[in-house]
């Protein structure tokens, strides 16, 4: 008993140690990457080919001077950045990183939490994380915070709906809420049995409702800094700022995790029973499987970020209504039809 | 109407194709374009370590030559200062004494010899009425950025080249294709 509740704990440390390691040069990477795309080097004085420029950024985050606004709500305009840090790194607990490890013939799943229901809890933190912009864009008593705030949570809601829906497909398939039950179930055909062959349409859905989700381009609008200054964290500044954009980079990363779990499985990785490896390792491959599906979906959700221009507010919605929503009830009735076809 | 420059086009408020309407295959064609980009050799020239050379044209810093023998050339005429438009330059002539012909090519020289930097247009007309080829705009190197207003009154000690060089600095020198980056 002891020894799971330590290793919980170790495990509780270490993933949120690597969200925010990851999200820190997730930082890097974007500039880096812009650079490349630009036919530019991006950030490379800081160390190594810029490797401590997260490290300077984040020092200079901290000893910027901290403005509160006179007319701003004080308890809100902080609780506005920490809610956002905390919905970002709350979702990471039920993400399952790996199958299990043996100790001492203990089986310790790489998982935090196996709740079964945990599509439903991401949902739930992910809707969640919209307080933070919101709350922080109302506390700021500023127009355009107010404006941004609007956005984020008009835009958050209308592409929470089709992500659902894409996702109610998905469950008609796996017939379990359970994130690790969804991962096992892909082990199949040596461990290429993905449901992104299964539900190409779904994850299309999915992958362009979690761009709306994480505010990043082309759906960035509630910071869109032509339009609206800097969006809901206009009057931001020092640290309080820097939790909100790497609560950014934190929800980028759990959304490329949820959607390497969900439709690229996971830890499975092709061959992973035929090797004939031991647990211990084949775990640890797994973990190793799943963080390169992971950052390649960084790298995706950066490449998109740098070729598309931002939408316009109608068209951001229209696509939200009046494509996305339909194409996803088509998906569930296709879906339903498959699946009674096949029973 | 005409227009002036042949350049202008209509405005057409075209509809998007179905092909444009369902955004994917542009948003793909849009990435593959960059992604083009991503694999390219990045045009950055890395500024401290590699410089760029300016153009054979260049207007940049003065020197003072010396001749030959390693003889300052200036003769302290004035012309220069008189034809600044910017009143930039000044100088306190002073003669030559026998024994000094190693270090001033005339009889009169410049004991004193200052470009106020921070007035200096670098329009190069110093260069144009010098009689005595004495001073030159280089193209190599740009006056420094300083902390202090007062290090921009560039003396003798600054302008007068170190040894006589006869094809260093002069302007429209060597051809500019040859070698982009000297680093
Ligand atoms: S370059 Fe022009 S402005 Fe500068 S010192 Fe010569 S004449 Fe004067
Ligand atoms: S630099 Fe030329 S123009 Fe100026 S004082 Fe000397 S000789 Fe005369």
């Amino acid at each position: 008993m002891t020894i799971d509740i330590i290793f919980k704990l170790i495990l509780i440390a270490s993933i949120f140690g690597l969200s925010l390691v990851t999200a820190m040069y997730s930082t890097l990477a974007e500039r880096k990457f812009a650079g490349f795309f630009q036919d530019r080097l991006g950030p490379d004085r800081a160390g190594p080919y810029g490797l401590f420029q997260p490290l300077a950024d984040g020092l200079k985050l901290l000893t910027k001077e901290e403005i509160i606004p006179e007319s701003a709500n004080t308890f809100l305009f902080l609780a506005g950045p920490s809610l956002a840090m905390l919905t970002a790194c709350m979702t990471s607990a039920v993400i399952p990183w790996g199958t299990y490890i043996e100790v001492d013939g203990h089986k310790l799943p790489l998982q935090v939490a196996d709740i079964n229901v945990g599509i439903l809890f991401v949902f739930g933190v992910v809707s969640l994380g919209v307080y933070g912009v919101m709350i922080g864009g109302w506390a700021s008593n500023n127009k355009f915070s107010l404006l941004g705030a609007i956005r984020g949570a008009s835009q958050n809601i209308s592409y929470e709906i089709s992500m659902g829906l894409s996702i109610i497909a998905l469950v008609m398939i796996t017939g379990s809420l359970s994130m690790r039950e969804i991962t096992d179930q892909q082990s199949g055909f040596h461990g290429m049995n993905w449901y992104v062959i299964k539900q190409p349409l779904g994850f299309l859905i999915f992958l362009i409702c979690s761009f709306a989700e994480t505010n990043r381009t082309p759906f960035d609008l509630p910071e869109c800094e032509t339009e609206l200054v800097g969006g809901y964290h206009t009057e931001y500044s020092s640290m309080k700022l820097g939790f909100y954009l790497f609560a950014e980079y934190i929800n980028m990363f759990i959304s490329s995790a949820v959607m390497a779990t969900l439709y690229f499985g996971g830890y499975n990785f092709p061959f992973m029973h035929d090797l004939g490896l031991s647990q211990n390792v084949v775990a640890m491959l797994g973990v190793g499987a799943l963080f390169i599906k992971i950052l390649l979906f960084i790298f995706f959700f950066m490449w998109v970020r740098w070729t598309v221009p931002r939408f316009r507010y109608d068209q951001l919605m229209r696509l939200g209504w009046q494509v996305l929503i339909p194409l996803a009830i088509l998906n569930i009735i296709i879906t339903g039809g498959v699946v009674l076809f096949f029973q | 109407m005409k227009s002036l420059t042949n350049r202008s086009k209509l405005v057409v408020n075209k509809q998007m194709t179905f092909m444009e309407r369902i955004y994917l295959p542009v948003i793909a064609k849009g990435m593959l374009v960059t992604l083009k980009h991503f694999f390219r050799k990045s045009v950055t020239i890395r500024y401290p370590e590699v410089k760029r050379l300016f153009a054979a044209a260049y207007r940049g810093l003065h020197v003072l030559k010396k001749d030959e023998n390693g003889a300052e050339r200036c003769t302290a005429c004035g012309l220069c200062a008189l034809s600044c438009p910017a009143e930039a330059i000044t100088m306190t002539a002073a003669e030559r004494q026998p024994g000094e012909e190693h270090l001033y090519k005339e009889e009169k020289y410049a004991s004193m010899y200052e470009i106020n930097m921070l007035r200096c247009i670098f329009c190069g007309l110093c260069e144009e009425a010098c009689p005595k080829e004495a001073i030159f705009l280089t193209n190599e190197e740009l006056a420094p950025s300083v902390y202090d207003r007062k290090d921009l009154i560039f003396g003798k000690d600054k302008l007068v080249e170190k040894e006589h060089n006869p094809n260093g600095k002069v302007r429209g020198g060597g051809p500019l294709t040859e070698r982009l980056y000297h680093g």
